[in-house]
């Protein structure tokens, strides 16, 4: 009750603060069990993906989120855990076990994910080497569609350092969902993600 | 609820417009479904369904008071700036600055209006913002076009914030035998400037031929100007019983009012060309942003405000 009060006021307070226009360009809101990769510049990042997202899609949609980050307070805590229903992953945990497992659970029982393919935050126009994550995940869960995302403006919004926003447009552009074909290398793959992702960047 | 009861047959007539233009546009895509002009059927549906809301707001918040009228002012103004600042070069360096002037001015500026503080209203941001923002930068150390960024701050503080500000300020004058019926100024203000851009893109459309500056605005000529502000300047005129005017000087006023906004709409264009940019935003189907339809109202507010101070307010 009061998760779902929160998530409407911060869907609202992002519609204020940036506009977070959804320019769904390669294909349309649906429930289809999706993986949506997006540019990572800003804490807010997966904030303005959500809010662009229809209502209702907002909640079987969920966040991968670094357990660092998000468990280091118990506002965040709160936030992650109860208002966004992330999935945690570990990125500096053990190499023993799958970090990314509970992102696998949470997509075989139908959830669609927001994620990172960079693992961490850039600083504006340029993508960083994408990780092995993406990789892995649609290999093990084929049938879902990844939708490459670009965020824009999301840096200027909050660069890092700065732990308060200012008010600016921000854009999110959905590109055409590309799907893994079988047994496609892992290079190929991050290549094509990342071709489609630059594709979507404004001008 | 305190709606004045003399602004109910103006939104009563334009209601009645309103679902006029509803019910032609509504004929026009049936007729025309599927045919080569359906984009532009589309886009003025989309602009009549706005209306509809842009003054179903303007109502509500008028009904809300005084207070209202100025939250929804101060509203406008943050979303206006937002609009400006994501078109300039701020930097990281700005950053403070940014959040000083959307979080601390903007509300700050109304808080007078509210307050009734005239004497700072109308130095504020002129004087001490002007002086405050560029010391906000600097601090932190990057030189990288200092002038152009602070410089654009500034501007873009004066119009979303400054200068739309004096729409709700109307409701601070003092005008004799007028008391209690401020807001009709407001109205008439908005009513006259927006009808002023809409008559001039429909004399356009209909007997546009000689462009006034077609490199910033191809949607700007000679006629839609002349027919746009003649046919603003006689409304203007007709609705002197709601003012504090007589006949002829509110003629005059809607005159002052839709010239400065046409003029107003002329510099804006020439920002948004630079920029490359054909809208400010995407806030209103069919309108583009807050910014594109305030931009008129942004330089002819003031000029309203000051003439009517000058003119007719005890102060």
């Amino acid at each position: 009750m009061i998760a779902a009060a929160a998530r409407a006021v911060i869907a609202l307070g992002a519609k204020i603060l940036t506009g977070a226009q959804g320019r769904w360009i390669g294909c349309a809101p649906t429930e289809a069990l999706r993986i949506y990769c997006a540019n990572h510049t800003s804490h807010i990042d997966f904030l303005l993906l959500w809010s662009a997202l229809p209502g209702p899609l907002r909640s079987s949609v969920r966040p991968v989120a670094a357990s660092d980050y998000w468990l280091s307070g118990p506002v965040r805590r709160y936030l992650i855990q109860e208002v966004f229903q992330g999935v945690l992953v570990d990125r500096g945990g053990p190499p023993a076990g799958n970090p990314l497992q509970a992102a696998m659970d949470a997509l075989s029982r139908g959830e669609s994910l927001i994620f990172f393919p960079e693992g961490t935050r850039g600083t504006g126009d340029a993508l960083l080497p994408f990780k092995s994550g993406i990789h892995h995940l649609v290999r093990c869960v084929p049938r879902a569609e990844v939708v490459p995302v670009w965020i824009d403006n999301a840096y200027r919004v909050m660069p890092k350092g700065f732990i308060f926003p200012v008010p600016l447009l921000c854009s999110m552009s959905f590109g055409t969902p590309l799907r893994y074909t079988e047994g496609e290398p892992k290079e190929d793959f991050l290549f094509r993600l990342r071709s489609a992702m630059l594709e979507l960047r404004p001008q | 609820m305190n709606f004045p009861a003399e602004s109910i047959p103006i939104f009563g007539a334009l209601g009645a417009v309103l679902l006029a233009a509803s019910g032609v546009g509504y004929w026009l895509h049936l007729r025309y479904a599927g045919g080569p002009s359906q984009g532009v059927i589309d886009n003025l549906n989309a602009r009549i369904r706005a209306w509809w809301l842009m003054i179903a707001v303007a109502g509500s918040a008028m009904a809300l008071g005084n207070g209202g009228t100025i939250g929804l002012f101060g509203l406008l103004s943050f979303l206006a700036f937002r609009e400006f600042i994501t078109q300039t070069p701020v930097r990281r360096a700005d950053h403070s600055a940014l959040f000083f002037s959307s979080f601390l001015v903007i509300p700050a500026q109304y808080w007078l209006v509210a307050a009734n503080w005239y004497g700072m209203f109308a130095i504020f941001i002129p004087v001490y913002v002007f002086l405050t923002l560029p010391v906000l930068s600097a601090l932190f150390a990057d030189e990288q076009k200092f002038l152009q960024r602070t410089a654009e701050m500034q501007w873009g503080l004066m119009i979303c914030a400054y200068c739309l500000s004096h729409v709700p300020a109307l409701l601070t004058l003092k005008v004799p035998g007028f008391q209690g019926r401020e807001v009709q100024l407001v109205v008439f203000l908005v009513l006259i400037s927006q009808v002023s851009d809409v008559l001039q893109y429909v004399w356009g459309k209909l007997f546009g031929k000689h462009k006034i500056a077609a490199r910033l605005s191809p949607n700007k000529t000679v006629e839609g100007f002349a027919g746009g502000v003649l046919s603003a300047t006689l409304l203007g005129g007709a609705l002197w019983g709601f003012t504090p005017f007589p006949p002829l000087f509110a003629a005059a006023m809607a005159f002052l009012i839709a010239v400065s906004g046409f003029l107003g709409g002329l510099v804006m264009s020439a920002i948004k060309r630079d920029r490359g940019i054909k809208d400010w935003g995407t806030l209103i189907e069919g309108h583009g942003g807050t910014l594109d339809r305030l931009d008129s109202l942004c330089f002819s507010a003031p000029l309203f405000f000051h003439a009517t101070r000058y003119f007719y307010s005890l102060y």
